[in-house]
């Protein structure tokens, strides 16, 4: 059967990919282990990892303070990539993405209201706080840009995205203004940053991360069926409304989790599964993987960036992937059919 | 039959004006008079007029109340009538500067010129000037092609906004918090504490760009119809389209210099305006006295009704567009005007 043969050739290439990018992910993750306002040695950095010295400096940075950042930076990464590419399927909608649709602001204004009516200071504390604006967010914009002709197009979720950020805005400015102490913290994580987060944040943040993770697995195969319409997937067997709700609480805990972890990243989710596309076609089965992977790929460099441009200070990684990614953006909006996915 | 309902219409609409004309002076008056130190409205004339008044009153009215009252109403017309014509441009309700990006650039512009060169007054005016065209330009170039789509330009504009928004954040990190805690004042649209030389600008543009809004917003009802029909109408659909463009931006880039953003002013006047009106025409006379009851109004509410605290104006605006935004979203959805 030649057919099989195509397919099983195929899977070796895709899975090959894969492996490139994981050893290529491993090195992006040893260069945010070593670059920075001080560099440190590779072989310091490996030496830091299995045998740490106390008494060293370098070790030390590596350990306290760029071994967590890289942590947060690979989580944060995986769960924003997986939760672009389970959106943009589930939504049909290439523009999709967690800073355009206002998940992002939803967690701010929760966020602030943690820092500021319940006293809650510690990054591990308003996480929590983070995780169900974002789930509050995701859920209202996603029901008022699907309401009436066409469902949710682009034009109509981008809209609701864009205004209901600009409202969520208004109400955390309103929270701010009286309470300089709590907006002193918030702007720190409103640029969307990996610097100071400690591992208990990552280690509170993986069940969810894997059960985020589950559930967009879980839903790959459904995500293909989507593709082709609901009809189609209806007479297919599939049950439209359970798929999407399987898929939509994967994008919340992957969104929610990693957004109260890093802050408003914007267009990671966005581009990821755009460059895994053009890599594996329409195959979610593929396309989650490769977006899970590429994303943190990205993420890590950008934040080594940022940590190079401007030094002895640093961008934070919100600001580099924003930068990278509006011309992404702007270049998929021009394209001609762009309702189609 | 037709020509006696235009009638009506036409009636209406200038009978809407009218109400909403006399609403204005009279918040106004409001303004100046009503405060912790009252004025009697024979004494905020007399002040007006350069009559000899009580002690106090003077100070008052020209260094307070006269500036703040005067902000608050030409930076709402300006983003009331900034707002209108984005919505018809683009043939979209939901479609204004505050959404698609432009205040954005004229709010950035504004941060960098402030807190990184530490300029403001005048130069911070002319900055966010700038910052609104220069974005707007953006936005129309990356949107061409063979023409600029409405729908292409909202998509594109919002892309540049999440990045000028970005931007704004990244500043706010690097100034101190207090500086960066007033700036987020201004950031949320505030018409406390404001001088002629920031208000003397904006009042030179409305009086250049309203009336030239209105002689070209007359061939806003052909654009209505598409660009096809329009084109056969004999409008020149993308010139107008871009002088009419180029002027809305230029009123929301001098508006949000002034009080900054204040946020969905622009977004409410138009589909307030249109309801008020009825007859789904154009309004941008009323959408821009809309926008200037919408200031006045909200300022008022948070300066005195608020309990101790005093809120800015941009706070309660967003307050209560917030709600209002969420059910036009959905009616606009339901009836595919949306998008």
């Amino acid at each position: 059967m030649p057919d099989t043969d195509i397919r099983h050739r195929r899977a070796v290439v895709l899975t090959t990919g894969l492996v490139v990018i994981a050893a290529a992910l491993a090195g992006a993750a040893l260069l945010s282990l070593a670059v920075g306002a001080r560099d440190v040695p590779f072989g310091t950095v490996l030496h830091a990892l299995v045998n740490p010295d106390p008494n060293s400096t370098n070790d030390l940075i590596v350990t306290e303070s760029r071994l967590p950042r890289t942590i947060v930076g690979l989580l944060a990464g995986a769960a924003f990539g997986l939760a672009g590419g389970v959106i943009q399927g589930v939504t049909r909608n290439p523009l999709a993405d967690p800073g355009i649709l206002g998940v992002n602001a939803g967690a701010g204004l929760f966020i602030v209201v943690a820092i500021s009516f319940f006293g809650i200071t510690s990054l591990t504390g308003y996480v929590w706080f983070g995780f169900l604006g974002a789930a509050v967010t995701s859920v209202l914009v996603y029901t008022i840009g699907s309401i009436g002709r066409g469902g949710a197009t682009p034009v109509k979720l981008a809209l609701a995205g864009a205004a209901v950020t600009a409202a969520l805005i208004s109400f955390t400015t309103a929270v701010l203004i009286t309470d300089v102490d709590a907006y002193d913290q918030f702007r720190f994580w409103q640029v969307g940053s990996l610097a100071g987060r400690g591992t208990d944040i990552a280690v509170q943040s993986v069940p969810f991360l894997i059960a985020g993770a589950l559930l967009a697995f879980y839903s790959a195969r459904a995500l293909n069926a989507l593709a082709l319409g609901d009809d189609v997937a209806t007479s297919f067997g599939q049950n439209v409304l359970v798929a999407r709700l399987v898929a939509a609480g994967a994008v919340v805990l992957l969104c929610g989790t990693a957004t109260s972890m890093a802050g408003p990243l914007v267009f990671i989710g966005l581009v990821v599964p755009h460059i895994a596309r053009s890599i594996t076609g329409p195959d979610h089965r593929w396309l989650l993987p490769y977006s899970m992977l590429l994303a943190p790929l990205l993420l890590l460099i950008a934040d080594v960036i940022g940590r190079v441009v401007a030094r002895p200070g640093e961008v934070q990684v919100g600001i580099v992937t924003a930068i990278i990614g509006a011309p992404i953006f702007v270049a998929l909006a021009r394209r001609e059919k762009l309702a189609e996915l | 039959m037709v020509e006696a309902t235009r009638r009506r219409e036409t009636g209406r609409a200038r009978t809407v004006a009218v109400a909403l004309f006399v609403a204005v002076i009279a918040m106004y008056a409001l303004t100046l008079s009503y405060g912790e130190f009252q004025i009697s409205l024979p004494d905020v004339v007399r002040s007006l007029f350069g009559l000899p008044t009580p002690a106090g009153v003077d100070y008052i009215m020209h260094d307070l109340r006269l500036p703040r009252a005067s902000v608050s109403a030409l930076a709402g017309l300006a983003f009331g009538l900034s707002g209108a014509l984005f919505q018809q441009l683009l043939r979209n309700p939901l479609a204004s500067p505050d959404v698609i990006g432009v205040s954005q650039g004229a709010t950035t512009a504004g941060i960098v010129t402030v807190l990184l060169l530490g300029l403001d007054g005048g130069v911070a005016a002319a900055a966010g000037l700038a910052g609104a065209v220069l974005t707007a330009l953006t936005i129309y170039a990356l949107s061409w092609r063979k023409g600029v789509g409405g729908y292409r330009f909202i998509l594109v504009g919002i892309g540049i906004g999440t990045v000028l928004t970005s931007i704004t954040s990244y500043i706010l990190t690097r100034s101190d918090v207090k500086i960066a805690a007033e700036a987020m004042i201004w950031l949320t649209g505030s018409v406390n504490g404001r001088t002629w030389p920031q208000i003397v600008p904006l009042a030179v543009a409305l009086v250049i760009l309203v009336p030239l809004a209105l002689i070209l917003g007359r061939t806003l009802t052909g654009m209505q119809l598409g660009d096809d029909l329009a084109t056969a109408f004999g409008v020149r659909v993308q010139w107008s389209r871009f002088l009419l463009l180029i002027i809305a931006v230029c009123l929301a880039g001098m508006a949000t210099s002034a009080a900054g953003p204040i946020a969905f002013v622009a977004f409410m006047s138009g589909p307030i305006a249109a309801r008020l009106v009825g007859g789904g025409r154009p309004v941008l006379v009323q959408a821009a006295l809309v926008g200037a009851l919408l200031v006045l109004v909200s300022d008022f509410i948070g300066s005195h009704l608020l309990g101790s605290r005093q809120f800015p104006v941009g706070v309660v605006t967003g307050v209560i567009g917030a709600p209002y935004l969420l059910w036009l979203l959905a009616t606009a959805n339901r009836s595919g005007r949306g998008g």
